[in-house]
């Protein structure tokens, strides 16, 4: 039973991240019909910078307050992260709005390909122990479960986030203008929408999200990477899938349901194979999950449609 | 053709526009004065949707001028000539079927900032269209035909245009329907809004307007008033059905 808990506990966090990393996939799909394989890299990004600002911080004020330290770090990677976010689309993507969908994506997996050389330039091709600045003694709230404090932070943080999201998109004029955008561009232009500020602005949010959900993974594994973002991204895009791409209740639903099964997954892989595989194969569940889900349900959990806008 | 009552709202001058490699509109001339209702008629393909696709600045154009208000806009994208006062319903209405159908008519405010007028312009629209008030929450999409149009009308009303650009608004729709669009058209107009209608039914396009052109093949081929063109053999025989 505590077993249970425990791993229900570890595929919450690990999916409340998936979650906010899959937003940013769907919400660029929904707009545009692009999956943005560099997405993941912005998360990368997002984790290095807040590392490389901490450092700097301890450097100048030894003395500050942890959590201080952490919200600059983290306000600094997310105004970087989405100063990325707006050079990518303006550079590579809104040239190609109208290209044939397969230069778009494979742009994309250009643009991966740069964030990863650039970070391993800047940062070295070693891996960075990221500074714990939650307290991570774990509690006990129950006689062998055990949670940090990083990871009640990531889950209240993720849920926080993603409610100011859903605020933003279903109760605002900036809202409506993304979702009117999102069915129709040359409709929306027509009603006064800065379709291309729309769009714009949709892949800065996306970035935003990706740079917390960026400085979560690494807070919570304690290690960052130049590598680091292309599992979580691919897996954070089969979040999105499974519930839907385009829809952003289906990206949250999505990244829970994959952190969980990924989390029980590891804990019985073991007994579900004999002894055959262990935790360390836990990757295949996301991927196992993409294929069925392609094969039985394209459309995700809670999709409807079938976009093939290009 | 010039009556002196001041300068014209809208003016084409040379307009051509390119579409998909072929020359879809070969260079037309085009005036309307503030107040007019004035229709644009022809056969499938003639370039009609074209013409109005490029004024509301949806279309690049290949050569020529658009003037409004007495300026070139030609490179002014869609977004600003829509503040500028340019309205376009377009074919096949271009309703957000994923939004309510209050969202699509608070989409036509998108550009206004003036909370207190756009409560009170919805209210207007609402007693216009009191089919439309009936169905406030509903998802757009489920909504008939009429309906649709009777939304991307008012949608397009909410933005308080100068100018009404309509294509097509009988499209698919039954004649009482139809009929009901257009006593709402009137009122718009009588309101002083200047329209630019296009329609295949030339008959009711005609009667409706006070003056027409008549398209062919990317040009303009006749102009007159819209009971002179509807007295016009030619135009009796190719739009109105009859033989010549």
């Amino acid at each position: 039973m505590e077993t249970l808990i425990q791993q229900f506990i570890n595929g919450l966090v690990i999916g409340s991240v998936y979650a906010l990393i899959a937003l940013g996939y769907t919400m660029v799909y929904g707009i545009l019909g692009l999956i943005n394989f560099a997405h993941g890299d912005v998360l990368m990004v997002g984790a290095l910078v807040a590392l490389q600002t901490m450092m700097f911080l301890m450097g100048i004020a030894p003395g500050m307050s942890p959590l201080v330290m952490l919200a600059i770090a983290l306000a600094v990677a997310m105004v970087i992260c989405m100063l990325l976010g707006f050079t990518m689309e303006r550079l590579a993507y809104r040239r190609l709005r109208n290209a044939p969908r397969l230069a778009p994506l494979i742009t994309a997996i250009g643009v991966s390909f740069l964030l990863q050389t650039l970070a391993m330039i800047i940062w070295g091709r070693n891996y960075h122990t990221f500074p714990q600045l939650i307290p991570t003694t774990p509690l006990q709230p129950i006689p062998g479960v055990f949670v940090t404090p990083v990871q009640i932070t990531i889950v209240v943080v993720s849920a926080l986030l993603m409610s100011g999201l859903l605020l933003l998109v279903n109760r605002t004029r900036i809202g409506r203008a993304m979702r009117a955008t999102a069915e129709n561009h040359r409709v929306a232009s027509l009603m006064g929408v800065d379709t291309n500020a729309v769009i714009a602005l949709t892949f800065v949010i996306g970035a935003a999200l990706a740079a917390v959900a960026g400085v979560m993974f690494a807070s919570n594994y304690g290690i960052a990477h130049y590598g680091m973002g292309f599992m979580p991204g691919l897996k954070a895009f089969t979040a999105a899938v499974l519930g839907g791409i385009g829809n952003l209740g289906g990206a949250m639903l999505g990244g829970v349901v994959l952190g969980l099964v990924e989390s029980f997954g590891a804990g019985y892989i073991e007994h579900l194979t004999f002894g055959f595989l262990n935790s360390s194969y836990q990757d295949i569940f996301a991927f196992i999950i993409l294929g069925l889900v392609l094969i039985f349900r394209p459309t995700g959990l809670l999709g409807e449609r079938v976009s093939d806008r290009a | 053709m010039h009556t002196e009552q001041g300068s014209p709202l809208l003016r084409l001058q040379g307009l051509k526009i390119a579409y998909g490699g072929i020359q879809a509109v070969k260079g037309i001339d085009l005036e309307l004065r503030a107040g007019e209702t004035v229709c644009l008629i022809g056969a499938n393909g003639a370039g009609k949707t074209t013409t109005l696709n490029a004024i509301a600045g949806v279309l690049p154009i290949a050569g020529g001028d658009i003037e409004y208000r007495g300026e070139r806009i030609n490179a002014l994208p869609a977004h600003r000539r829509l503040r500028a006062g340019i309205a376009l319903v377009p074919e096949g209405r271009g309703i957000f079927t994923r939004l309510t159908v209050e969202e699509n008519l608070r989409m036509g405010a998108y550009s206004r900032n003036d909370a207190a007028a756009i409560e009170a312009d919805l209210e207007r629209v609402y007693t216009m269209l009191p089919r439309v008030k009936e169905r406030l929450p509903q998802v757009a999409g489920t909504l008939s035909g009429g309906e649709q149009q009777m939304v991307a009308i008012g949608r397009a009303l909410l933005s308080r245009p100068r100018l009404l650009l309509l294509d097509e608004p009988s499209m698919g729709l039954a004649p009482l329907v139809v009929e009901k669009i257009f006593e709402v058209v009137q009122s718009v107009a009588r309101e002083g809004v200047t329209i630019l209608l296009v329609e295949q039914n030339a008959n009711l396009a005609l009667e409706f307007a006070q003056r027409g052109y008549v398209m062919e093949s990317g040009r303009i081929t006749l102009t007159g008033t819209g009971g002179a063109l509807l007295q016009d053999p030619k135009v009796r025989a190719a739009y109105l059905g009859e033989d010549a």
